[in-house]
């Protein structure tokens, strides 16, 4: 595995010293590639890439440079790479940002800039609102539809009662405020903690001295695994009932049995029944040789957003006439229907899926049942473009 | 009653594993002058070395070995090749020097193990739980690192007052120059030091691993309570860092556990919770803050 890893990276660093043509257009990707939810970046940038090897290189007939840089979850960080792309290397078109704080840093300098961001992963709620832009598009959910889906989804599995923990920022917030718009129980108690922390111990001991029968928790990537892992090794036996962005195909995966039989909702999963998805997630698995993840779906939805609008322009890139076609939403993807609300989120179905054990005895998230049709946000009133 | 000893016991435990850093750390600056920023990097080191021996072997307990020695030669080659020609140089070409270690031992990591965090359960002997009081159960891994903690800090308190080279450890701390003009072996002496912090760094990245996850850049989210850790207890200081370690462990935990408990009283429910996760991050800050204007130089200066 450590051999093959290295010169996979040497294969990319390789590919990445290529010089593209001047003609190519450009996409500046602004992911996270490091800390504990460096793959997030790194499963979104593999699907894009399949998107464009897909494509013969190209988005809907437009070659593609992609430029891709690692924020470290640091909005600092990432604003100075996008002032170097639009500045420096002249990119108009952009995607990739994994972290509402910086999305939160970096779109509005963007836009400002001129450049149009299509939405990968974070959409805050701050910029689906009155901030809303006409060159800002969302290709995954607004922030708070990821726990809407949870509150529905705990709703409708009958809890009472919910203990809450999300991490203290801008998206903890709105998972918060999403989850208890859509549950009907009651709230047993809510903790905030600091953002990419490893240890729960000081949380877990809270939730077992309140009387909550369920717990909701928002802690992305590395830290749901911490979370998940510590709160078996506590002997806590309360069901979680959670998002997938607390726990996708990898968190399940590397906890396994304490989480067997945890519900968990989304907007994608692996087994939805529809031939842009078979291809992707066959595919996917032949190039990279694991499972996409959900962030990888919704980069690779992301990508073909994109393919649409430039195809639809005959593979040039022109801001007005790009942002025309793509609110078209004429495309298939990975997920069910889909088609952009007035602020350009997501109106879309959510699903819940089950943490099961496959015949290969690794732990998968497997498709239930629908629980949200068409699903949107409580922002889009307030947008007026 | 129940909550509160759990919380303290956390507390205890985050500040066990704040120590074996903190104790190489303020060593390594009271001693030789250098600001090791790279001192995070061998807690991973060890932590990813203990790791891959262990889903080699199968076996967590030839994995900690292996994890020890690795840290512990790693921190040497640093020393060798590196650190060794920063110690006349200022504080600024150290921080930049060991800041790029940081760098290249992250992305070394990244290119080896790949960005996906690696987890590993403790062995089946340290896992599930132990009943403490009706009623009040703790992970039973977690009781172990405060007991090796403690132990290792009684170890060093041993090594650092009762031994020959540990003599030399405290004259180096307090009286660097009377050292080098008594015709101690300086390089020798610079050389242990630093494999010895590297070494308890890398024992608190290995018990770290199978609790947190083993992933690239792990050390830097714990290095910045470190240098709390070491500001608090004194620069150059080992009972310092011990006494700084729990504390800041304590006040960490027990903020985060009680703060917004507490905050409940005077304000509504949500704003408590996020005002209380707020100030409980701050609040070792805080306490450095205000150790700092009451005494200077940290709890228990190393230099007179």
């Amino acid at each position: 595995m450590t051999i093959r890893n290295m010169s996979l990276a040497l294969v990319l660093s390789g590919a990445l010293a290529v010089p593209a043509l001047a003609q190519d257009l450009k996409i500046g990707f602004v992911t996270t590639l490091s800390g504990p939810a460096g793959y997030f970046g790194q499963d979104a940038r593999d699907a894009f890439n399949l998107a464009i090897e897909h494509g013969g290189g190209a988005l809907g007939g437009a070659k593609i440079n992609l430029l891709v840089e690692d924020d470290a979850v640091k909005p600092g960080q990432g604003k100075q790479i996008a002032d170097r792309f639009l500045k420096g290397e002249g990119v108009k078109l952009f995607t990739g940002i994994i972290f509402s704080n910086v999305a939160a840093a970096i779109v509005p300098d963007i836009l400002e800039g001129g450049g149009t961001y299509v939405s990968l992963n974070a959409a805050p709620s701050e910029l689906a609102g009155k901030e809303c832009n006409k060159n800002y598009f969302v290709m995954s959910w607004q922030n708070d539809s990821l726990h809407e889906s949870a509150g529905a989804n705990a709703t409708r599995l009958g809890f009472k009662k919910a203990f809450l923990v999300a991490p203290n920022y801008q998206a903890g917030k709105d998972a918060i405020a999403g989850f208890k718009r859509f549950f009907k129980g009651e709230i047993a108690g809510e903790v905030y903690t600091v953002l990419n922390a490893t240890d729960y111990a000081a949380e877990i001991a809270r939730i077992r001295a309140s009387d909550a029968d369920m717990v909701f928790h928002f802690l992305p990537g590395g830290a749901g695994i911490a979370f998940a892992r510590q709160y078996a090794a506590a002997g806590l036996k309360l069901p979680q009932v959670v998002s997938g962005a607390s726990a996708d195909s990898v968190i399940v995966k590397a906890v396994g049995e304490p989480l067997l039989g945890t519900s968990v909702s989304a907007q994608w999963s692996s087994d939805l029944d529809n031939p842009v998805n078979k291809k992707f997630v066959e595919d996917f698995q032949k190039k990279y040789g694991r499972m996409p993840s959900q962030w990888a779906a919704q980069a690779y939805d992301t990508a073909l957003g994109i393919a649409s609008a430039l195809k639809a322009n005959g593979g040039k890139f022109e801001t007005n006439a790009f942002r025309a076609a793509l609110a078209k939403a004429d495309f298939q993807l990975t997920r069910g229907p889909f088609k952009f609300g007035p602020n350009q989120h997501p109106v879309q179905d959510w699903y819940a899926m089950k943490v099961v054990k496959s015949d290969s005895g690794d732990f998968v998230l497997k498709l239930d049942q629908k629980i949200l049709s068409n699903h949107t946000d409580v922002y889009g009133k307030d947008c007026k473009m | 009653m129940s909550l509160f000893i759990e919380q303290i016991l956390n507390g205890v435990q985050l500040g066990v594993a704040l120590f074996l850093l903190a104790a190489g750390l303020t060593l390594i600056f009271g001693i030789m002058g250098v600001i090791n920023l790279a001192h995070g990097s061998l807690y991973m080191i060890g932590a990813f070395a203990m790791a891959w021996a262990t889903a080699r072997t199968g076996s967590f307990w030839l994995g900690v070995p292996f994890g020890l020695a690795a840290a512990a030669l790693t921190g040497v080659l640093m020393e060798v090749l590196i650190i060794r020609r920063l110690y006349a140089r200022d504080h600024l070409d150290q921080v930049l020097a060991t800041y790029g270690l940081i760098l290249f031992f992250n992305q070394m990591a990244t290119i080896i193990f790949g960005r996906q965090p690696l987890f590993l359960a403790p062995p089946s002997e340290l896992s599930g739980f132990i009943t403490l009081l009706p009623g009040m159960q703790y992970p039973v891994y977690r009781m172990v690192i405060i007991a090796a903690g403690l132990l290792v800090a009684i170890g060093l308190y041993l090594l650092i007052a009762r031994t020959r080279i540990g003599m030399l450890v405290r004259a180096g701390a307090t009286h660097r120059e009377m050292v080098r003009a008594l015709g101690v072996d300086i390089t020798l002496l610079y050389t242990f030091v630093f494999a010895l912090g590297a070494l308890l760094a890398g024992f608190a990245g290995i018990m770290a691993g199978p609790l947190y996850g083993v992933t690239a850049g792990m050390g830097e989210q714990i290095l910045i309570l470190t240098f709390v850790v070491v500001v608090i207890g004194g620069v150059g200081s080992i009972r310092g860092a011990f006494y700084g370690a729990l504390l800041v462990g304590i006040v960490d935990t027990m903020l985060r556990a009680f703060l917004p408990g507490l905050l409940r009283h005077f304000m509504a429910g949500q704003e408590a919770d996020a005002l209380g996760g707020g100030i409980g991050s701050m609040g070792v800050y805080l306490l450095m803050a205000l150790v700092l204007a009451i005494k200077p130089k940290g709890l228990f200066p190393a230099h007179g």
